[in-house]
């Protein structure tokens, strides 16, 4: 207890130092914490994945659209218990700034893919019997403010024409990580408008959705439906819904790497910055040291004085970081809006800002400690006046 | 007849700065009684508190050995001379060494930490050791809240607390003004007297080493024949 007492009373000695050097830690803390967030919701749409969704593709590129007849087929093939579809739309929203995902899919078998979207037994069925309807998800809806009823004009580009629908449900994620930015209408309504307007690919898809009770078969599977299609004018490529959003994160590697990397260095920063300030303290106390030595106190406690001191620094200035850190996610999801469909400070993201102060501490304190541990009595005391 | 407290046989220290050899102390030979108080006196550079630290054991010697109390601390390990010091041994510094941010009752509890004493049997340690030096009112205060004199007091009281043989004391009144040096030295002079402690004090000041039982002179790191003095 008095030792605890005496590397707090000495922790907060030179207030205005120790009072900066927090605010960094917290500056960094916080940081450290927001970049994560930003590369953990980058793969969000990964961790939001189920292994018992597949999705076939064209061979060559996803710009490239496969036949709706293939459907049929890729439901008989064996393992596969459900197939559904969607293209995607890329509307505009009043102005281009208003991104979100737009997908016109077929609707009763996709939402019966996609159970984590959850809509009342009316929403689904009003959904469903409504060919100019649409379906939100909440955070989406809540981001422009619509409501069940409003109309919603999206300006196409890849398919032209300004398109209205009629909001007729919006979706709560099964859980945090469900994805409530997309929005959702009848695939049918894209391709008969499409036939109406003479365009080419009114009966082609983007990709197929499938789905599968045994996800310990989906490579076998997988295999199995790109089999059918070998040699044929569209060849598939059909792989688990990780492994195709993991395609579309790959994309941005380099961006997440680079940015998990400023997250390190900020670290490393603040380290040297905390060490500084440790060295600096160990310097001034030389001679207090030495006279805690030469009263009969070994080596050990006066690094235990310093590590104490340089973690409780680190650790209340890594705490206010990490608490600091979820109002500013907050904020932070709310000015990106959909971008981030899901944008959720985790647990191992809370786990690491802890540690990193932890580390920042410990390491801060090494060297003057070593130091200090080495030091000469004779010579510690002769700094006295 | 009193028993040899410190006996120091042909002790040496000596320095190495690069290549050169640098001897502060050489062939040093002197017995202290327990219970006397002795004043070392010498020009600087002389190996006073050179000497002062061997007697104290927060430096080693180069040769020679140093008994103090039947134990040749000279021997001991790092780890077993910080317990013999904790346990023997009560410092005195110039500059008093008190530490900034602990209260005048925290500083006098330092050392006990290294004890087996309960809270409630330090505490009353070291409300008696502030008691001899007469700081029991102001134990609350930190030492910035103190006077040169009270900080050296707290500092002499930090020193009692373990109830040492041997007290040792650097210049204890070169930081303080005439009056307030008196005062320690009256302080010393009375632990001496009235608890027989013994107190090996390095002094540049004749009227301070007046104040000690028998003075002590270093020239160029070898002592010179000792004298007494009256008793104060």
């Amino acid at each position: 207890m008095f030792v605890l007492r005496l590397l707090l009373k000495n922790a907060f000695r030179h207030r205005l130092r120790t009072l900066l050097t927090m605010v960094g830690l917290v500056v960094a803390i916080c940081a450290f914490g927001l970049l994560r967030t930003i590369v953990d919701a980058w793969y969000n749409g990964v961790e939001g994945t189920s292994s018992t969704r597949l999705v076939t593709r064209n061979a060559i590129s996803l710009t490239f659209p496969l036949p709706l007849a293939y459907a049929e087929r890729i439901r008989s093939v064996e393992g596969v218990s459900s197939v559904s579809w969607s293209n995607w739309f890329g509307g505009i929203y009043i102005t281009e700034r208003n991104f979100f995902p737009q997908f016109a899919v077929e609707p009763a078998s996709y939402l019966a893919l996609y159970p984590e979207y959850v809509l009342t037994d009316d929403e689904k069925k009003a959904f469903l019997l409504d060919q100019r309807g649409a379906v939100v998800g909440r955070k989406l809806a809540n981001e422009y403010g619509w409501k069940i009823g409003d109309q919603i004009p999206l300006r196409g580009t890849i398919f032209p024409g300004t398109w209205t629908f009629t909001l007729r449900g919006i979706w709560d994620g099964i859980d945090a990580k469900t994805d409530e930015s997309q929005f959702l209408f009848h695939w049918k309504l894209l391709s008969e408008t499409m036939r109406r307007r003479s365009l080419e690919n009114a009966d082609y898809v983007g990709v197929f959705i499938v789905g599968i009770n045994e996800p310990q078969n989906a490579a076998q599977i997988s295999q199995r439906i790109d089999a059918v299609f070998k040699d044929s004018r569209a060849e598939t490529l059909t792989e688990t819904e990780k492994a195709f959003q993991l395609g579309f994160v790959s994309m941005s590697e380099a961006i997440l790497v680079a940015i998990q990397a400023v997250s390190v260095v900020i670290i490393v920063i603040i380290m040297a910055v905390m060490a500084n300030t440790m060295t600096m303290t160990a310097r001034e106390r030389l001679a207090e040291y030495a006279t805690l030595r030469a009263l009969g106190f070994g080596p050990a406690f006066v690094v235990k004085l310093l590590f104490g001191e340089s973690l409780a620094i680190a650790l209340i200035g890594g705490c206010i970081g990490l608490l600091a850190t979820l109002p500013i996610a907050a904020a932070f999801a709310k000015a990106v809006g959909t971008l981030f469909p899901v944008f959720i400070v985790s647990p191992l993201t809370m786990a690491l800002q802890l540690l990193a102060s932890l580390a920042v501490g410990a390491i801060a304190a090494a060297w003057p400690a070593w130091k200090m541990s080495r030091l000469s009595i004779v010579d510690g005391l002769r700094h006295v006046g | 007849m009193t028993q040899a407290l410190i006996r120091i046989y042909d002790l040496g220290k000596a320095y190495q700065r690069g290549e050169q050899r640098l001897a502060v102390l050489e062939g040093v030979n002197l017995e202290v009684q327990a219970g006397e108080f002795v004043a070392l006196m010498g020009p600087s550079g002389s190996g006073k508190s050179t000497l002062l630290n061997l007697i104290a054991g927060i430096d080693k010697p180069s040769s020679g050995r140093i008994e103090i109390g039947g134990v040749d601390i000279a021997t001991l390990s790092e780890g077993e001379l910080a317990d013999w010091r904790a346990a023997n041994v009560g410092f005195v510094f110039q500059f008093y060494n008190l530490m900034p941010v602990l209260t005048a009752f925290e500083n006098v509890e330092l050392p006990l930490l290294l004890t087996r004493l309960s809270r409630r049997e330090r505490k009353a340690h070291v409300l008696a050791a502030l008691e001899m030096v007469r700081l029991t009112d102001r134990m609350d205060h930190y030492p910035n809240e103190l006077s040169g004199g009270q900080q050296q007091r707290v500092a002499i009281a930090r020193a009692l607390v373990t109830d040492p043989t041997l007290v040792v004391a650097d210049e204890p009144t070169g930081d303080l003004d005439r009056v307030t040096g008196a005062e320690v030295l009256d302080l010393l002079a009375q632990l001496n007297r009235e608890l027989g402690k013994t107190i090996v004090m390095v002094t540049h000041d004749p009227k301070a080493a007046a104040r000690a039982r028998r003075l002590i002179h270093l020239e160029k790191g070898e002592l010179v024949p000792d004298e007494a003095v009256a008793a104060p």
